[in-house]
C-alpha cells in the first residue's frame, strides 16, 4: 500500500451532490478526483471529493459560492 | 408498415438513442455505486440527464428530478407521496388510469374526489374548477394532453387557479414532455411528472419527477441508494430520498442522447413535423362518410393524435384491418382513458387513435387516409 497523504476532502448526501462538486471543479480548474469516502470519516459506500491540501481554500469558496450541497469537510490522511 | 401509435410509444427512436443505449450496456458501471470509471462515467450521464430534464421543464435545480420507470410510477411517487386519506382532489374526466387508479386508491383509503366533467366531445371548461373548491381542497391533478384526443389543457390557467387557492398541481405530462414548453416555475406547476418513451423520444423504462423546490415528497420505497448506508431509513435528501435501488442507467443513457437531440434542435422543429401530419390527416378523413372524429380541431395547438370511428364498427375490428390489410398500426379500445370514453359515448364501441411522431410522413399520412376512405365506403 502507498503511504498516507494528507487531503482536503468533502462529503456529500447524495451523488448527485458529488456529481454536482466534480463539475464545478473541472469548470474552475480546481483540482481533485471523486474517491470511496474513508473509513476515518465514515464506512459508508459513499463518494467523497478529494483535494491535494493547498487546493482547501479554493475549494471551500467554491462550495460557498456555487452554494454546493456537501455534508463535511475534513482535513484526513488517506 | 406504417407506425401511427406513437401515443403509445414512439417508434423508431432516433439512431443516436439507440446508440447511446448499446454504448451504455456495453460500458456503463452502477451510478453512484463506487468511483471507478465505470461507475463515474454513469454518474456523470445521470447527472446530465437531471440537469437537461430541469432545464427542459423550468425546474430550479437537477436535485429536485428523481427518475423512475415510466409516468404511471412517477404518478404513483407525487400522488401518494404528497396527498393523503384527508385530502380532497380535484382532477378531470380527461384522465389516464395512471392518474385515476392512484386517486381510487386514494378515495378507498378516505380521500375525496371531484372531477371536472367532460361532454360528448370531450370538452371540460375550466372555470368549473371553481365549483368543486372544498374546505379540504389539497391539489388539482391532471394531464396536460388527453391520449384520446389530443386536446390541451391550459395549464397556465390551473397553475393560476392553484395558485389562488394555495393547492398542489401535479401535472401529468404523459404526452407533452419535450412538445409542448411547460415551465414549472411560470405555470405554478407543483410536480411534472412525465415518461422518457413517448414524445421525448427515449427508451422504455424511462421517466420521472420534476418538482418545485422545498416540496416534502414522502418516499414509498426505501433501499440501496448507495450512500449514508448504515441510516436506517431512506436518506431525506433529494434526488436519492426517492431513488432507492439502481437506476435504469442504460435507459437514461438513451434518454439523455434524446434530450440532447431535443434541446439542440428546439421544441418548435420538433413537433412542427407531426403536427402538420395529424392536421393533415383530420383534413383527409373528417368528411368521408360515416367518419366520426373526436375533440376540438378548432384549437391550432394540439397533441399529434387524431382518435376516429368508422360509423358503428367495432374500433377493434378497424385497428386490426388497418394492421393486417394495410400494415398501419393504429391503438383501439379504450386508452385507459375509462371516464373520457364514457364521457365521448364509446365505451361499447371504442375508438381508433392515430398518433404521429418525428419519423412519420406525409406519403405514410396519405395512405392511412386512403385506408379510413376505403373502410368507410366498405361500412356504408
Amino acid at each position: 500500500m502507498r503511504q498516507p497523504k494528507e487531503y482536503f476532502v468533502v462529503t456529500f448526501a447524495t451523488t448527485t451532490g458529488a456529481m454536482a462538486m466534480e463539475e464545478a471543479c473541472r469548470t474552475q480548474n480546481i483540482p481533485g478526483r471523486l474517491i470511496p469516502v474513508p473509513r476515518s470519516i465514515t464506512a459508508g459506500c459513499g463518494m467523497c471529493w478529494a483535494a491535494p491540501p493547498d487546493a482547501g481554500k479554493a475549494v471551500e469558496q467554491l462550495v460557498i459560492r456555487e452554494k454546493l450541497d456537501v455534508s463535511g469537510l475534513y482535513s484526513v490522511f488517506i | 408498415m406504417i407506425y401511427l401509435d406513437n401515443a403509445a410509444t414512439t417508434r423508431p427512436k432516433p439512431r443516436e438513442v439507440v446508440q447511446a443505449v448499446v454504448d451504455a450496456m456495453q460500458n456503463f458501471g452502477n451510478s453512484g455505486r463506487g468511483t471507478h470509471d465505470e461507475a463515474l462515467t454513469a454518474a456523470r450521464m445521470i447527472y446530465d440527464t437531471r440537469n437537461s430534464i430541469a432545464r427542459l421543464l423550468g425546474g430550479t435545480k437537477g436535485e429536485n428530478v428523481v427518475f423512475t420507470a415510466n409516468s404511471t410510477e412517477a404518478l404513483n411517487v407525487a400522488i401518494f407521496g404528497l396527498l393523503d386519506a384527508g385530502s380532497h382532489i380535484i382532477s378531470t374526466d380527461l384522465e389516464h388510469n395512471s392518474v385515476l387508479r392512484p386517486l381510487y386508491r386514494l378515495e378507498k383509503a378516505g380521500a375525496q374526489l371531484s372531477f371536472l366533467p367532460a361532454d360528448k366531445n370531450g370538452q371540460i371548461n375550466l372555470q368549473d374548477l371553481e365549483k368543486y373548491l372544498q374546505t379540504n381542497t389539497k391539489a388539482v391533478v391532471c394531464t396536460h394532453a388527453s391520449n384520446v384526443t389530443g386536446d390541451v389543457v391550459d395549464i397556465t390557467a390551473v397553475g393560476k387557479f392553484c395558485r389562488k387557492h394555495h393547492l398542489l398541481f401535479i401535472l401529468d405530462a404523459s404526452q407533452t414532455a419535450g412538445v409542448f414548453p411547460i415551465n414549472l416555475q411560470e405555470q405554478n406547476i407543483d410536480v411534472v411528472c412525465f415518461t422518457g418513451h413517448k414524445s421525448l423520444l427515449g427508451p422504455q423504462g424511462t421517466g420521472g419527477l420534476c418538482f418545485r423546490e422545498g416540496l416534502e415528497i414522502r418516499p414509498w420505497k426505501t433501499g440501496g441508494t448507495g450512500v449514508q448506508s448504515y441510516l436506517t431509513e431512506q436518506p431525506s435528501q433529494y434526488p436519492t430520498r426517492l431513488e432507492a435501488g439502481t437506476l435504469n442507467g442504460h435507459g437514461l443513457a438513451g434518454l439523455h442522447a434524446a434530450l440532447k437531440l431535443r434541446l439542440a434542435t428546439g421544441l418548435e422543429a420538433f413537433r412542427s413535423n407531426e403536427l402538420a401530419l395529424a392536421r393533415r390527416f383530420y383534413e383527409g378523413v373528417r368528411k368521408l362518410p360515416g367518419v366520426k372524429v373526436y375533440g376540438n380541431f378548432a384549437a391550432t395547438l394540439r397533441a399529434p393524435i387524431v382518435t376516429l370511428n368508422i360509423g358503428n364498427e367495432d374500433a377493434a375490428q378497424i385497428a386490426d384491418e388497418l394492421a393486417r390489410r394495410f400494415d398501419i398500426a393504429t391503438r383501439p379500445g379504450a386508452h385507459c382513458a375509462p371516464r373520457l370514453h364514457r364521457a365521448l359515448g364509446t365505451q361499447q364501441q371504442g375508438a381508433v387513435r392515430f398518433s404521429w411522431s418525428w419519423a412519420n410522413t406525409a406519403t405514410e399520412t396519405d395512405a392511412a387516409i386512403e385506408a379510413i376512405r376505403i373502410l368507410a365506403e366498405e361500412s356504408k
